[in-house]
């Protein structure tokens, strides 16, 4: 103030000019949350959640109405900067911001049905995702590192926050505080880069930085690296790529499932945004010092993500490591560090966030009160019991998978391409290969959906020996077999006989005992055996009684909220529509490049 | 009194005297932190390395920075630990034999050893370690400092700034919704949520013989999950 | 000739650094230093005494009056005492702290005392003299970040007792601090606002030449008022004294300090006291300014000096008024007046002052807007206090909860909360 005052004596400060719809969208959703706010303590029972709701949902509509505003400017007048240079409005930015916002209005529509189930009142979720969500935008439009850093922080504690906001559970306690800590940490490693980057450079400003290194040639740049490489891994770890992303399956695991849902659309969608805008337009010039980092960076994330999602047997967590596999995949643009890459990887951070958030609103669905069944035994049968949410959670995963006909495989195709014509063909095997695997359990847990509950034994690819059906057939027919719905007594029929192997493919039979030494398709205690040389019978008798009941407890129907319900038709047409029709979507992220490409 | 810059390239003794002075304050109480067994001491030491620092500031001519230094980090932050050390009754000495990560020290002083390394390669190399020899204008005299600084928040900075509030708004909020624990959910509540949480299988709460069997075996693979990365948890109990 | 960089930020632009610093300037300010250190020390003793003494003519008893002329001399004859006591260091302290903490809640005091004007410039062979021992241009900056250093003292200092009554004296004493601490630096905030540097120097030559020039009236009195009650909680002087209330904590976090040690943090609150009301002095009622007998030779020297006294004074006067006639607040309530009262009117004022400084449309609107928050706020507050009891029943558990004994431990921490998210549960 003093120091205002004391120029003023000198000079009038001239401040810069402000063009208010650069920042509209931000302002009217952190407007809008501190708003609810004010009405929540202002009245004197805690906020419904139907209010909060649907004040959230108009909030984040007009957002996302504003967004849409901005994108129509842009296409007639062009991308611009506004306050000083210090944020940019241009496609790549609008389209961040209204995923952002989608992303907001789903994770509304879905935390309804969470926040009235668990019967926590008030509007605290939304206020928090809200400013979360701004946070992110900011991201997506800042020009500065300082607005970046800022951005990160507001998205960051406000999802630390939410991870905890469900006081009852210690999970989610001890997730936030674990989040909280390395993200902490995280940020420091991220603010440290910046002070380095602009020891180098001069300036936090990105038109300015890539100005001043294609001016300049640094003798030694060291300095700029190092900050650089900080840089990266502040950015690595909010988007959960490989060696920082130790957090994500214990948070994704103890948050509550809609703030999960949440958290790994928004949180990827802004931190990839900040990197791709820091990196491809402000180190453009250093491409040959970041690339092969990234490379490996996306090499390990692919494979790693898509191995250990393998061997999960909670499905929050096997989503916990598709999300670092899909991370991997979208550092396959990033890498590629060309326009076509950008395009492509902002065309999956729009599509991943309605897979993602549909995903799981249907696990938010399911955990059912407690939000603590998430065991994939709990999800057998659910096709049978009700076939609309296994439909559309089976679809949602296929198309994390990138199944063709939905808008995941268009997006695992594009990143691809980009990194084929960047030059990095290696990679894009690398990523085709951990595609091909991460199918695998994406269609297991498909599978489990469409298994009947009562056959016990039961594994895919294996057949009980039964006197009447003794005739072994391939191992692809169980899955047909296990859809029909009279499946479960002709199986239970085998109950008490050893099942044997039926395929004879050595790689299929290698793969199914894999997967019951693992027990991942058998709820606890209702295990067979499968070979009777192992013991694994005496380590899971161990609660028979809890286990029973939990079974009983799992076939039970799941209530879906209307509004729960919407959302998940919404990220399921969306998905589908868009990847039966690709052509609006896909020129949209093409028209959405950086305004500041080399 | 001229700038930054003079005063960086021909440094009077004084300024040596100075600079060392306050470098070894700044190293000592980071050694302190690190090296003091009980709480309370680390966080002394750490109000050493912040007072350095403050120190390392004026001799920049950078006082406001100082002033700030001392005001907001010394005098709240540090504060604020010492608080939480003391009420958490947390103040013992800490036991460092039992390491809950194997290996965890001497990979910490590898890579201690490879940072400062690379930092010092960083001095020892590079004649101007950073592109920039000079800053985009002179400092002044040391009034006009902090009205730079002042000019710069309402100008370049001022989105950042008002960002600010945003940030402000949240860590307010969030700290609120964290703070306000209904009563009846403090430990029990939270025992049982994450029993049923952890095995899946105890929803209705009752923790017999059964799900109590359970918990060192889930402990110890909590551990696991601690020690590895996550894929030790996953491995058939 | 030597020229270090920090001369300037910490001693200032002092018109005695000019010339470059010769001999006859550092034996200037070591004179100065010397100079406020001793008449501090002397200040403090009187401070004492007249503290005492001003208590008992206000309860009628008679106070000291055995020592020298009118017991003047009782705080020296107290001193020596404490010297010659045995230095007790408890058995559970941590030693090392202990010795420590008297020194850091002194020093702050000391500091302090540095950048306050006690008058105007003297020429000496002729080179201009500030009297003030420093005029940074941080300078008000340094009062609350040594304010903010003070707080150390005292925390450690029940913290290293290794006794319960010092800790939760000192735990009371440091949330307090630290409370009030918000509110004291947006109330001067708007000084500086109004003045436009934070030199103290600049600050008491902005509120001359008119006593309705001083900041005081310039500023509204609300914000002289709130700096006084923020002053007096930050000193932990009566009414805020909860840190030392005898009947509930035994003496306060000194409990187990005795002689030299004791005689320190003695020593540093009354000089805490002095120093304080120099600060009010200094940033809301003109500092030395006043008005001046050209006439009597010399006067524009001393002057200055003698009502910079007589201000301060009067001030030393009002907080042993203020121990004389006001109970003691229960902590809620300190806690709520800082919290919910003085930071909120603090900021209020803080943003009328700048809009009137803009313009008086821009007063005007912020006035209203100032009214409209607070009865919003008011409201608020009052909706908060009615929920408190709702609270109870937001949440209704989730099944039974049994728990098997063994896993009741207390207090309960992170620890005892059962697997979490880490394990799989692969049971």
């Amino acid at each position: 103030m003093s120091a205002l005052a004391v120029v003023t004596a000198h000079s009038t400060i001239v401040l810069p000019h402000i063009r208010y719809l650069a920042i509209l969208p931000e302002i009217v959703m952190l407007g809008g949350a501190v708003l609810l706010l004010g009405i929540a303590s202002l009245v004197r029972r805690p906020l419904r959640v139907t209010v909060s709701t649907v004040g959230t949902i108009v909030i984040a509509g007009t957002s996302l109405g504003l967004a849409l505003w901005q994108w129509a400017d842009i296409s007639s007048h062009g991308p611009y900067t506004a306050i000083d240079h210090a944020v940019v409005v241009d496609g790549f930015s609008v389209l961040i911001t209204i995923t952002v916002a989608c992303a907001m209005i789903l994770s509304a529509l879905v935390g309804d049905g969470y926040l009235r189930r668990e019967g926590v009142d008030g509007c605290e979720f939304h206020v928090l995702a809200m400013v979360s969500a701004t946070g992110a935008m900011f991201m997506g439009e800042a020009n500065d590192l300082i607005i970046v850093f800022l951005g990160l922080e507001i998205m960051s504690i406000a999802l630390y926050v939410l991870a905890a906001m469900n006081h009852r559970r210690a999970a989610s306690g001890e997730a936030a505080l674990k989040y909280f800590v390395l993200g902490g940490f995280s940020s420091a490693v991220f603010i440290y880069g910046v002070a380095l980057t602009y020891g180098a450079t001069g300036t936090t400003n990105l038109t300015q930085i890539a100005d001043f290194l294609s001016h300049n040639v640094i003798a030694s740049n060291g300095v700029l690296l190092a900050g650089l490489s900080l840089l990266l891994v502040g950015f690595l770890f909010k988007v959960a790529a490989v060696p920082f992303h130790m957090w994500t399956p214990d948070v994704y695991q103890g948050a509550p499932s809609p703030v999960t849902g949440f958290m790994a659309a928004v949180a990827k969608a802004g931190g990839f945004a900040a990197l791709l805008r820091v990196f491809v337009s402000s180190f453009g010039t250093l491409q040959s010092d970041w690339r092969p980092i990234l490379y490996a960076v996306a090499v390990i994330t692919l494979l790693f993500g898509a191995g250990v999602a393998l061997v999960q047997r909670d499905v929050k967590r096997v989503l916990a490591y598709s999300s670092i596999n899909h991370a991997g995949f979208v550092l396959l643009g990033v890498e590629a560090a060309t326009a076509q890459g950008v395009s492509a990887s902002l065309y999956y951070l729009f599509t991943y966030t309605f897979m993602t958030i549909g995903a799981f609103a249907v696990v938010t669905l399911l955990g059912r009160r407690g939000d603590g069944h998430h065991d994939i035994a709990s999800y057998r049968g659910l096709a049978g019991r009700q076939p609309l949410l296994a439909l559309a959670f089976a679809v949602l995963l296929l198309a994390q998978a990138g199944a063709p006909f939905t808008t995941g495989f268009l997006a695992k195709f594009q990143v691809v391409d980009a990194s084929v014509n960047a030059g990095s063909v290696p990679l894009a095997v690398i990523a085709m290969v951990s595609a091909a695997i991460a199918a695998f359990f994406y269609l297991r847990i498909g599978l489990i959906m469409y298994t009947p509950v009562a056959g016990k034994g039961f594994l895919p690819g294996i057949e009980p020996l039964d006197d009447d059906e003794a005739n072994a057939g391939p191992s692809g027919e169980s899955e047909t077999d296990g859809t029909g719905d009279a499946a479960p007594a002709e199986l239970s029929a085998g109950n008490g006989q050893r099942p044997v192997w039926s395929g004879t493919e050595g790689a299929v039979v290698v793969r199914t005992q894999l997967n019951a030494e693992l027990l991942l398709d058998t709820a606890p205690g209702e295990v067979q055996v499968l070979d009777p040389s192992e013991d694994i019978v005496e380590a899971d008798a161990v609660d028979d009684e809890t286990a029973a009941e939990s079974a009983a407890e799992d076939t039970a129907k799941v209530p879906v909220p209307a509004l729960a319900a919407l959302a998940i038709g919404l990220c399921v047409a969306v998905t589908v529509v868009f990847g039966v029709i690709p052509a609006p979507l896909i020129d949209f992220a093409h028209k959405a490049t950086l305004l500041f490409i080399p | 009194m001229s700038g930054i810059l003079t005063a960086a390239v021909h440094p009077t003794i004084p300024d040596l005297i100075t600079f060392i002075v306050a470098g070894l304050m700044v190293l000592a109480g980071a050694v302190g932190v690190i090296l003091s067994r009980n709480p309370v001491h680390s966080a002394l030491s750490l109000v050493l390395t912040l007072f350095g620092i403050a120190v390392l500031f004026i001799a920049q001519q950078a006082e406001f920075l100082a002033a700030v230094q001392v005001i907001v980090y010394a005098g709240a932050i540090v504060v604020l630990f010492l608080f939480v050390i003391m009420f958490l009754g947390v103040d013992k000495r800490e036991n460092i034999e039992s390491d809950p990560l194997r290996g965890q020290r001497p990979l910490a002083v590898v890579l201690m050893v490879v940072v400062l390394a690379a930092v010092i390669a960083l001095g020892v190399n590079a004649h101007w370690a950073t592109g920039v020899h000079h800053l985009v204008g002179r400092t002044g005299t040391p009034a006009s400092n902090t009205a730079r600084l002042g000019r710069s928040v309402f100008t370049t900075y001022l989105f950042a700034f008002e960002a600010t509030a945003g940030l402000l708004v949240i860590a307010v909020v969030g700290a609120v919704v964290l703070a306000r624990r209904p009563p009846e959910s403090t430990g029990e509540a939270d025992l049982e949520e994450s029993e049923a949480l952890g095995t899946g299988s105890d929803a209705d709460g009752e923790l017999g013989d059964g799900s109590a069997a359970a918990l060192p075996e889930a402990a110890a693979a909590a551990d696991e999950s601690a020690e590895g990365m996550a894929p030790a948890g996953s491995e058939p109990a | 000739m030597i020229a270090p960089a920090l001369l300037s930020p910490l001693l200032g632009t002092e018109a005695l650094f000019d010339q470059g610093v010769g001999w006859f300037v550092l034996v200037v300010v070591v004179i100065k230093v010397l100079v406020a250190f001793a008449v501090l020390m002397g200040a403090v003793i009187l401070m004492i005494w007249f503290e005492r003494k001003l208590i008992s003519d206000m309860q009628s008893r008679i106070g000291p009056n055995r020592a020298g002329p009118w017991g003047l001399l009782q705080t020296l004859a107290d001193g020596i005492k404490l010297f010659f006591k045995e230095d007790l260091i408890p058995d559970q302290s941590d030693r090392f702290v202990f010795k420590l903490a008297p020194y850091l809640a002194l020093l702050p005091a000391l500091l302090i005392f540095t950048v306050v004007p006690v008058g105007g410039i003297i020429v000496i062979s002729g080179h201009p003299i500030q009297l003030q021992v420093a005029d940074p241009p941080i300078g008000i900056l340094l009062v609350l970040a040594m304010s903010s250093i003070a707080v150390y003292g005292v925390m450690l200092a029940g913290w290293s007792s290794g006794s319960k009554y010092p800790l939760l004296g000192s735990v009371r004493a440091s949330a307090q601090m630290i409370s009030y601490e918000a509110a004291l630096g947006l109330t001067v905030v708007a000084v500086v606002l109004i003045t436009g540097s934070l030199s103290t120097r600049r600050i008491v030559i902005s509120q001359s030449p008119n006593f309705w020039d001083w900041n005081f009236f310039r500023l509204g009195v609300v914000p002289f008022i709130l700096f006084m009650i923020a002053i007096t909680a930050e000193l932990t002087r009566p009414p805020f004294d909860l840190t030392e209330a005898d009947s509930e904590l035994v003496g306060g976090f000194n409990t187990e300090y005795s002689s030299l040690r004791f005689a320190l943090f003695y020593l540093a609150e009354f000089m805490n006291t002095i120093t304080m009301s120099a600060i009010v002095v200094t940033l809301f009622l003109g500092g030395p300014d006043g008005p001046i007998p050209r006439f009597i030779p010399t006067s524009d020297v001393w002057m200055p000096i003698l009502w910079f006294l007589i201000k301060t004074f009067a001030f030393l006067f009002i907080y042993v008024w203020l121990r004389a006639a006001l109970p003691r607040l229960r902590y809620d309530q300190l806690m709520d007046l800082g919290w919910k009262r003085l930071i909120p009117f603090t900021l209020a004022w803080l943003l009328l002052v700048a809009a009137f400084v803009l313009s008086g449309w821009w007063g005007l609107g912020i006035a209203l807007a100032v009214v409209a928050a607070g009865f919003l706020l008011t409201r608020a507050f009052a909706v908060g206090q009615g929920r408190e009891d709702l609270d109870q029943a937001v949440l209704p558990p989730i099944g039974r909860r049994v728990l098997p004994p063994q896993l009741l431990r207390t207090p309960p921490t992170a620890g005892d909360v059962g697997p979490g998210p880490g394990s799989e549960g692969a049971s």
